[in-house]
């Protein structure tokens, strides 16, 4: 500790910028006064103010996903607190790390249902990695030293302070941060030696492997995309990506297969179903990833490696499990498969290629392109074909089928460029995520990949834009529907578009002149790439609203309760196979 | 009792945590949260000068759920260990329980007279009423209450399991 007593603010302050914190999201209030008095009076930390807290919590995530540091958050007590619930579920689900603050009412008013007081680290304990209430000033500085790595190490995750206004308030005395050690939490990251070898051999033997990668490839960190490339070079073993993973490899690596899982390619789930060994690299066997568990690749040895050592045999139950870092533990097994001087079966492996690229020829996310009417997968694809080569684009998506369709069809070259709301699916991530990743890149070309309803529900965010003049673009597949809703609704509910119509739209061309921005609009093919031309080229903020086809579905699709190989690939496929009763009530 | 219950096997798991606030409910909140069985669960501060509690989980469940419970408890941050006694080998639990038995005549010298078999202690009594100390296994403090049920129980209060490896070994 150090001499000086300090307001709690102020350590709270001295410690963020120990962390090496340079921005922070948030919004004031009662509860955090004292903070924000501090916040007013040094230079070091900008604060970001948004619209409504839940968008600095997704704005966070947004900052954090594409730098790989820990997004920061300021909310109030009460309604502030409750506001961010939402996000902080959504970083807990997509192992987004984040520390929250989050003002409380004065320790002597807790429990007693005082003005702007609810039970926060109640409600968030469920949805946090960790939370604390800090009871004492001269508690702040360990805590708040403590949160951030927890909320780094590991399986990365949200952590939320809740900091009693008495405590901001009083005073007390710093904790640096190299005083700080972690009583308890130390989470593996060096693989078991025994079973990375267990696990080489096996791939050395493999006659049909596949890999099959996740989020768990960027949490670990660039280095562990290069490996992962390596071990797909070295080994000629065939890789898909789950929606969280997708950069993890480069789209462009020949031996990439596209997404797996529900709206993944038929090349990648066909694979899957008939491998003989899957090497699943943080990834974590969702249920939107494997369809039916009891047909999930019924024929194939399983190698998980997951820095959670619950991840591992959750859902599906493995022959190796490999708890660790994914970095660590690839280059362990690099260094195992050299050592060993394995080679891979090149005659197995020639005639799997061959397997696989008959169903690689069924070109399963072909679409027609014909008359005037925009369809939403050919905007996507000129979306890409017009930014391609740029080192410097992020997208970030809203949640509906407009973000299936990103996954499909925009090609992502390296980690940390792809932001989407994968576990908790949240509709109103991608602009506020948008924002936070501007925020963290001013110059490069951030594009939120909209639907028209999801945009809706943090459009506010579009004031905060404004504000910092943020060049954020948002490029909306405007269907006019829940196009996801309606999709499940023609499959599986008899055509009955039970309230997913968007009635009531706003015009967003005028929508974001109000809010300082361009807007543009697309409305036939032939305005398409001017649009987009227009919307790169311009350096301030734009909505482009791309009107397209009403009525299109997302394929391939596996509808849920159906295995890997039960894949629907088109509009045709769906009379025949009736969607099972056991199907119907899975989400 | 059998080990095998209709969830599946019955495992007694000791859990060391930090003793801070909210440690109880994060654990609880983990069962519940995730639809896990708790059978039983005894908590108590077990080191003062460490800040260390010490949780005796009794639940049950398929093999894949138990080590999921193992697993999900281990990375709550504040735990510390966590040893499934049950697969670990060779332990001892107990479980205390105090009884109140309301009678009088025959049923009342009844009550007593079994209480003696299981050598419960009375640890109170006025003209009508005994209060029983039982310690034991569950499966003992089950069949004492079940007897004493018509000898007229009125309260019964339990502890559940605490447990420890046999051994020298700690935790
Ligand atoms: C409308 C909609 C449709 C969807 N359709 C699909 C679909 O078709 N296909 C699809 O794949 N997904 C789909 N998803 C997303 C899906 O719900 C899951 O979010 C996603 O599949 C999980 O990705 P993941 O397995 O890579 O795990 P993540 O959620 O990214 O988790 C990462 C895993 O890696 C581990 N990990 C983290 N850090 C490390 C480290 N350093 N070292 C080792 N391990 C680590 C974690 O413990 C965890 O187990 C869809 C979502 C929505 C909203
Ligand atoms: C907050 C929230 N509420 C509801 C849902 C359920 N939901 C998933 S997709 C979707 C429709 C999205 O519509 P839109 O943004 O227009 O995208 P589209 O599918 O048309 O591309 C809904 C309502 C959700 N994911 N998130
Ligand atoms: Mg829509």
């Amino acid at each position: 500790m150090t001499d000086e007593p300090m307001t709690g603010a102020k350590i709270l302050l001295k410690a963020l910028m120990d962390q090496g914190v340079t921005d922070v999201f948030g919004y004031p209030g009662g509860a955090i006064l004292p903070v924000y008095d501090e916040l007013f009076q040094q230079n070091t930390i900008r604060h970001i103010l948004v619209r409504q807290e839940g968008g600095a919590v997704h704005a966070a995530e947004g900052y954090a996903r594409s730098t790989g540091k820990v997004g920061v958050v300021f909310v109030t007590s009460g309604p502030g607190a409750t506001n961010a619930v939402t996000g902080l579920t959504d970083a807990l689900m997509d192992s987004v790390p984040l520390v929250c603050i989050c003002g409380q009412v004065p320790t002597h008013l807790i429990g007693n249902d005082a003005f702007q007081e609810c039970d926060t680290t109640g409600i968030t304990r469920p949805v946090t990695k960790h939370n604390y209430l800090v009871k004492k000033t001269n508690d702040l500085a360990r805590v708040v030293h403590e949160a951030f790595y927890v909320a780094r190490s590991g399986r990365p995750g949200p952590v939320l302070i809740d900091l009693p206004k008495d405590v901001s308030q009083g005073l007390g005395h710093y904790t640096p941060l190299d005083a700080v050690a972690h009583r308890t939490y130390r989470p593996r990251v060096e693989g078991d030696p025994g079973k990375i070898r267990e696990a080489v051999a096996l791939m050395a033997a493999a006659k049909r492997p596949i890999i099959y990668a996740g989020g768990g490839v960027i949490n670990s960190g660039d280095r562990a995309s290069d490996l992962l490339t390596e071990l797909a070079d070295l080994t000629g073993f065939p890789v898909t990506l789950t929606l969280m993973g997708l950069g993890a490899v480069r789209a462009s690596h020949p031996s990439f297969l596209g997404m797996l899982g529900m709206h993944g390619t038929y090349e990648a789930n066909l694979a899957m179903h008939g491998c003989d060994l899957m090497i699943a690299i943080g990834s974590r066997f969702d249920d939107r990833v494997t369809g039916r568990l009891t047909a999930f690749s019924p024929d194939s040895k399983k190698i998980h490696i997951d820095i959670d050592a619950s991840s591992i045999n959750k859902n599906v139950l493995v022959d190796v499990g490999i708890v660790g870092d994914v970095a660590n533990v690839l280059d362990a097994m690099l260094r195992e498969w050299k050592a060993q001087r394995y080679q891979a079966d090149r005659a197995a492996l020639a005639g799997w290629w061959d397997q696989i690229n008959t169903w690689r020829d069924r070109n399963c996310l072909a679409f027609q392109q014909e008359g005037e009417i925009i369809k939403p997968q050919y905007a996507i694809k000129r979306l890409f074909e017009l930014t391609r080569g740029r080192d410097d684009v992020f997208i970030t998506t809203e949640v509906g089928q407009h973000q299936m369709w990103a996954a499909q069809f925009y090609g992502f070259e390296k980690p940390r460029q792809w932001l989407t709301s994968g576990g908790l699916g949240t509709m109103g991530y991608g602009l506020p995520a948008a924002m936070g990743v501007q925020i963290a890149h001013p110059d490069a070309l951030v594009v939120d990949i909209a639907g028209e309803a999801s945009i809706m529900m943090n459009i506010q965010e579009m004031s905060t834009i404004a504000q910092y003049r943020l060049p954020v673009k948002v490029f909306i597949l405007n269907n006019e529907y829940m196009g996801m809703v309606r999709q499940w609704q023609e499959l599986l509910h008899g055509g009955r578009y039970s309230e997913s119509y968007m009635a009531s739209l706003p015009d967003f061309v005028k929508l974001a002149e109000s809010f300082g921005a361009a807007g543009l609009r697309a409305e036939k093919v032939g305005d398409l790439d001017g649009v987009i031309r227009e919307m790169i080229a311009t350096d301030r903020a734009v909505i482009a609203d791309i009107r397209v086809d009403k009525n299109e579905n997302c394929f391939p699709m596996i509808p849920s309760g159906a295995a890997h190989n039960e894949m629907l690939l088109g509009p045709a496929d769906k009379a025949e196979r009736p969607i099972s009763e056991e199907g119907m009530v899975l989400v | 009792m059998s080990n095998q219950t209709d969830n599946g096997e019955r495992h007694t798991i000791a859990v060391l945590v930090d003793n801070e606030p909210g440690v109880l409910a994060r654990v609880i909140g983990l069962f519940s949260g995730r639809g896990y069985n708790i059978e039983s669960l005894t908590v108590a501060e077990t080191d003062p000068a460490g800040g260390l509690s010490r949780i005796t989980i009794v639940t049950s469940g398929t093999p894949q759920i138990v080590e999921q419970i193992k697993a999900q408890l281990s990375r709550l941050v504040p735990v510390h260990k966590v040893s499934d006694l049950t697969k670990e080998g060779a332990y001892v639990d107990r479980e205390m329980a105090l009884i109140k038995v309301r009678g009088s005549g025959d049923k009342r010298v009844e009550a007593l007279r079994i209480a003696d078999i299981f050598r419960a202690r009375v640890v109170d009594s006025t003209n009508e009423s005994f209060v029983f100390e039982i310690v034991g296994k569950t499966g003992k403090l089950d069949a004492f209450v079940k007897l004493m049920q018509p000898l007229g129980l009125v309260d019964v209060a339990r502890t559940g399991v605490a447990a420890i490896a046999r051994g020298a070994e700690g935790l």
